[in-house]
């Protein structure tokens, strides 16, 4: 792992109208890692993908893509480097999937190179690596949720990006699907692709991740392999949930499983008044 | 690899993907903007046959016919065509940046804020084209401001621009109305003939300035269509794609102002034609997405059809501009029936 850092953040803060998220905060995003940023509600995580993806300005600091400000790029060269897929994409009305997956195109044409075939078989390849090609020509409003996120994410696969930042993508989905999707980004990460993902779910997080990140109140907590990471104690310190750590029968990595009744009760006061000491 | 198949049939017309359905309803439209501009070059009290326009744009007509067809009938048709595809694509412009059907510019009182500057310009300093279409621009710009001023809470939502909108097109007719009334009466009746939009009148070296000046903000408007798809897709997704959403808003509504003070330059406020025209153009396709081609031909299809109603079928000529809202009033009224089943 002595390769530069391709996206990293250099004493970033992240503000919302004059709110900082994220105060003074670095990190670099291992070369060729499924990186994982976990934490609880409102830790600053989505706020931090933002930052790392541009959408959002840094008050302070400076995140590097490539060994340059990222600020410093023109729009569309960024979006050739880095694609990133937001949790409030919209489907306008009847767009059918081939459509939509085509405007992952965009940063790729011009008003001089409109549409050629290398975005054809850009498309094409984005609709087989999801398993989307056979719903080319439905609507996308038809299709159901586990469906409609693969082909979002077939359209961030043909900007062609080898750096892939995901917020939050399996949510509302139901858990045979959110399995589909990590396996997904497991193999695209296989294929030599960075991912940077957001997620709620400690074991996905856990079994698919080589490289994990835990925030809470904008700052890092912790940081490393999913075994060094996933700790007891260092789940109930972010999270506040008392919680044994067990072997993954399948994997054999980290594996949380919450407590429940009594133990709970007791051990959650006593993380809450910890909390506040 | 196998054959290229994006799963409906692309084709390909200056490298760019269309779908055959939008070819085919471009293609109709286009047609019917031709016929109908060879019809109305033959109608009036005196008559021209189709063959003998024809015959005569080509420039083998008689001298009579060259003068009627050429020199008299021409230059309102080509003002038919040219404003109507204006104000369609002002009107695709601000519907698809705003994501309101409602929000077209003469809805939001863009158009009558053109006709105020113009009026000014009338009473203050000359009747000239290039005087008007001033005036018109920088009352059209300062409306537009007064309402994004009115209806901005830390950034602007498509309802309040509309109720706001309306709000200060009502505000700008009375204002308009009011200053008919005072100003000289050889000036009133100057200005009047364009107080609901008309076709009367125009001359071929105002509608020829006019859309020298407004033919860079056209090519611009299509130049930023391929942003502006983006910006469908919520401006997060636009800007991971490597757009940036504040910048092509802001230039998309400012091109939409220009064309709109162009068209009410030469021929006052027309309501309606920038309201419906994308939306016609969308059902014709059956695009998700804004269509500026389709929309622009449609836009002169509905006020060269308009204009040929106002002039030919109704007992009295009026001026365009009625039958565009009573054609348009009739398109809203479905619209919003339609909507509401919709949501029922």
């Amino acid at each position: 792992m002595s390769d530069p850092s391709r996206l990293e953040a250099r004493s970033v803060s992240l503000a919302y109208d004059g709110t900082t998220i994220v105060p003074e905060l670095s990190v670099a995003v291992p070369p060729g890692s499924f990186t994982v940023i976990i934490g609880p509600n409102a830790c600053g995580k989505s706020t931090l993908l933002r930052g790392l993806s541009r959408l959002l300005a840094p008050a302070a600091g400076s995140v590097v893509l490539d060994g340059r400000d990222i600020s410093s790029y023109p729009a569309k060269e960024v979006a050739r480097r880095l694609g990133l897929l937001p949790q409030s994409a919209l489907a306008p009305d009847g767009i059918t999937v081939a459509d939509l997956v085509g405007r992952g195109r965009y940063p790729h044409t011009s008003l001089l190179r409109q549409w050629s075939s290398a975005d054809e078989i850009a498309v094409h390849e984005a609709l087989d690596a999801t398993g989307t090609a056979e719903l080319s020509a439905r609507p996308v409003d038809a299709l159901s949720g586990g469906q409609r996120q693969r082909v979002w994410v077939a359209m961030v696969l043909a900007q062609q990006t080898d750096l892939l930042l995901l917020d939050e993508p399996t949510t509302y989905l139901d858990v045979a699907h959110q399995v589909e999707l990590m396996e997904l980004f497991a193999e695209l990460n296989a294929r030599g692709r960075t991912v940077v993902a957001v997620l709620h779910d400690l074991n996905h997080a856990a079994r698919y991740a080589s490289h994990i990140i835990a925030m809470r109140d904008g700052r890092i907590v912790a940081e490393g392999a999913p075994r060094d990471v996933i700790t007891s104690e260092r789940v109930e310190a972010v999270y506040g949930l008392p919680n044994v750590v067990i072997d993954d029968p399948v994997t054999g990595g980290p594996l949380v499983v919450p407590l429940r009744g009594g133990a709970f009760a007791e051990r959650a006061a006593a993380a809450a008044t910890g909390l506040e000491a | 690899m196998t054959a290229v198949d994006v799963g409906y049939r692309r084709v390909m017309l200056g490298a760019l993907p269309v779908r055959t359905r939008s070819i085919v309803a471009g293609a109709a439209v286009l047609a019917g903007v031709v016929v109908l501009s060879v019809l109305s070059l033959g109608w009036g009290t005196y008559p021209v046959a189709p063959d003998a326009v024809i015959r005569t744009l080509l420039g083998a007509g008689d001298a009579l016919d060259t003068t009627v067809v050429v020199g008299w009938r021409l230059p309102r048709v080509l003002a038919a065509v040219t404003l109507g595809a204006l104000l369609a694509i002002a009107g695709a412009l601000f519907q698809t940046v705003t994501r309101n059907p409602l929000a077209s510019p003469d809805i939001l009182g863009l158009s009558n804020g053109a006709f105020t500057g113009m009026l000014l310009t009338l009473v203050l300093v000359s009747t000239s084209w290039p005087a008007r279409a001033v005036g018109a621009l920088i009352g059209c710009l300062v409306a537009s401001v007064l309402i994004w001023f009115l209806s901005y809470r830390g950034g602007v939502q498509g309802f309040r621009l509309i109720v706001v909108g309306i709000g200060v097109s009502a505000m700008l007719a009375s204002l308009n109305t009011w200053m008919l009334l005072r100003i000289e009466l050889e000036t009133a009746m100057f200005a009047s003939a364009w107080g609901h939009g008309t076709l009367n009148g125009v001359t071929g070296e105002a509608l020829g300035g006019v859309l020298l000046c407004a033919a860079p903000f056209a090519v611009a408007a299509f130049a930023l269509v391929p942003a502006l798809r983006q910006l469908e897709l919520g401006d997060d997704m636009a800007a991971a794609s490597g757009v940036r959403p504040h910048l092509v808003r802001t230039l998309a509504l400012l091109t939409g102002v220009v064309l709109v003070a162009a068209a009410t330059a030469v021929a006052g406020p027309i309501a309606f034609v920038a309201l419906a025209a994308p939306q016609i153009a969308r059902r014709l396709a059956r695009t998700p997405s804004l269509s500026l081609t389709l929309s622009a031909l449609v836009g002169a299809l509905l006020l060269l059809g308009s204009d040929a109603i106002a002039q030919h079928v109704l007992p009295v000529t009026l001026p365009v501009g009625v039958v565009t809202v009573s054609v348009g009033g009739a398109y809203l009224i479905v619209m919003i029936v339609t909507e509401i089943r919709r949501r029922v």
